[in-house]
């Protein structure tokens, strides 16, 4: 089966870095996984975009055809991709930095304050590893160890406490919302 | 660079560049670290290079290439080869071609604008026969263009960017992992043919992510260059040994080297005014790859047994390939015959594979990140056989699959 994953944000939101860790995690499964991403020529600001797309099988078509999760930190990313997610897809936004009425065609919508979780952590550069979190608890693409695995594997070391308190905070929000 | 002459006397502490040993290469794997990686495609041309022996690696940074170079500064040192950042284009090429003087396997790594520039000693190279690896992560262009995103735009000035008649191979991947492979081909044939060799990556496969799996001693073939073992006093640096392909005569293994540009006589010293002489190097310098075409020349194909009425023919490269692959599942799904005839070595080109396709298809397709450059080689093969359609698309993202039956369905009419 193919999944394809879709992670939209502006450059500096670090979604790049969690498309990398995703798919990672997928090959720790034992998975094949492919992750590609669209940047502009800033460091920071402009759009960013971060596509996984995991499969037992071979993957030949690298990028999203339509999107069976949707994840945005941005209100123009939510606006721009909004509309290309499978019908009954999963649709994951950032409360506090996208607004919207729920969305018309998702199985399943959760609005969660990643970038405010982060914050109370300590330090709001951890909103992609919080996100990450939850996306597993939520979607089960990928399994929990193996994630966390990845997530150690490509994190300062200096800062994989604060990234290990993130991703474990992210996946018990995650886990309430799915309740 | 009209006449650049470099002269070595003899250096008696020289060892000329001797083939992997097993050791060394289990010095690189260990430098690599873990055998499964989820790794770039620039990455994997790094890693490729180190396998197969590249100790030398210059080059100027530029969007999509520079994660190559990255990589480079960081393990070259490690495993005892030298990184340098150059000034440009122009001279990194021109570092690569004296260190492969020098006896060290070297590459450079660029984008479009990079690879503009290094046209002139790109023909250097071929001139003076240097073997060497360019890596060519193409970029939407002309100009500066779009430098994040990617394109299939260099196919042609790989072949035709430097003045007057020379052969050259390049190579297409498609994957991450053939990233890694592809890199060691490219040395292997370099050195084989003492031609530069470019890998024809591009912007969005240098920036994928994949699983790869770096390969253990013994899985790989690493070929190195044909060093002289005649008598000093009897050595013709550039003359025919039966093979096209003369033994090198590295720097300071006591071999007199006289190295130019200019049109030179089989003892390497200029002769510029001589039909019959330039007639004789440059038709060689054609040959010694023309001749190995079969050699040299790798495509895949997927034909199914179906009449030649029914059945369309498409012709892929690098990247596009893999929607080329989603395509071609969904079009015999719903019946479509087709035959797929993936090109991996763009240059030299494989005009009989695509002759011998048009003789089976009723028409071929021709999907590239261009707006029409390998489909001028295809109709070239094709020669009337069969229609011939562009299917170009421009802008920085891939055709998706559907773009591909659409146009194969809309070129039925």
């Amino acid at each position: 089966m193919r999944t394809e994953i879709r992670l939209a944000a502006f450059g500096g939101q670090g979604i790049i870095l969690s498309g990398v860790i995703m798919g990672e995690g997928a090959i720790n499964d034992g998975k094949n996984a492919v992750q590609t991403q669209s940047y502009g020529p800033e460091s920071r600001g402009g759009a960013a975009k971060s596509e996984i797309i995991i499969a037992d099988e071979n993957i030949d078509y690298p990028m999203v055809v339509e999107a069976d999760c949707l994840v945005a930190l941005s209100q123009p990313g939510y606006d721009k991709y909004a509309s290309e997610v499978k019908p009954g897809a999963t649709v994951i936004i950032d409360s506090d930095l996208v607004e919207t009425e729920k969305h018309p065609t998702a199985g399943s919508f959760y609005q969660l304050p990643f970038t405010k979780l982060a914050d109370e952590l300590g330090n709001r550069i951890v909103a992609n590893i919080v996100m990450l979190g939850s996306v597993c608890a939520i979607t089960g693409i990928v399994d929990k160890e193996s994630l966390l695995e990845a997530v150690k594997a490509n994190v300062p070391a200096k800062f994989l406490d604060l990234n290990v308190r993130a991703f474990t905070r992210g996946y018990e929000i995650g886990e309430q919302a799915l309740a | 660079m009209e006449h650049t002459a470099i002269q070595s006397t003899s250096a008696k502490k020289h060892k000329p560049a001797q083939p992997f040993t097993r050791e060394e290469f289990e010095r690189v794997r260990r430098v690599l670290k873990k055998k499964v990686q989820f790794a770039q495609g620039d990455v994997a041309v790094a890693y490729g290079a180190l396998l197969a022996g590249c100790r030398f690696f210059a080059g100027y940074p530029i969007t999509p290439a520079t994660e190559t170079a990255e990589i480079m500064s960081r393990l070259l040192p490690q495993v005892g080869g030298t990184c340098i950042q150059m000034e440009d284009e122009i001279a990194s090429v021109g570092a690569i071609i004296g260190a492969s003087w020098a006896g060290a396997k070297s590459m450079t790594a660029t984008s479009g604008p990079g690879f503009s520039l290094m046209q002139e000693n790109i023909g250097y190279a071929a001139m003076t026969e240097t073997p060497c690896v360019i890596v060519d992560v193409q970029r939407s262009g002309p100009s500066t263009g779009q430098p994040t995103e990617g394109a299939q735009g260099d196919i042609m000035q790989a072949k035709w960017g430097s003045h007057g008649d020379y052969e050259l191979i390049a190579l297409s991947p498609s994957t991450v992992q053939e990233c890694l492979d592809f890199t060691i081909k490219a040395f292997n044939y370099s050195e084989t043919y003492r031609v530069p060799v470019i890998l024809l990556a591009d912007g969005i496969i240098g920036h994928t992510r994949e699983k790869i799996e770096l390969p253990e001693y013994g899985d790989i073939q690493i070929i190195w260059r044909k060093e002289p073992t005649v008598p000093k006093a009897e050595y013709q640096p550039f003359a025919d040994d039966g093979t096209k392909v003369p033994a090198m005569n590295v720097f300071g293994t006591g071999y007199h080297s006289y190295i130019t540009g200019l049109t030179h006589a089989e003892t390497g010293y200029p002769c510029t005014d001589s039909q019959p002489d330039h007639h004789q190097l440059v038709q060689r310098l054609c040959d010694k790859i023309r001749d190995n075409r079969k050699k040299i020349i790798m495509v895949e194909r997927d034909y199914e047994n179906s009449t030649r009425d029914e059945t369309v023919g498409i012709v892929s490269y690098g990247v596009t390939t893999r929607t080329v692959y989603s395509a071609v599942k969904t079009l015999r799904q719903a019946g479509t015959p087709v035959n797929h005839l993936r090109i991996i070595t763009n240059w030299p080109f494989p005009e009989q594979e695509v002759a011998e396709l048009a003789g089976r298809v009723n028409r071929i397709i021709v999907p590239e990140l261009n707006l029409g450059q390998v489909y001028h080689s295809v109709r070239e093969a094709v020669d009337g056989r069969c229609p011939v359609t562009a299917c170009g698309k421009i802008g920085g993202e891939m055709h998706t699959p559907r773009e591909i039956i659409e146009a194969i369905n809309g070129s039925a009419d």
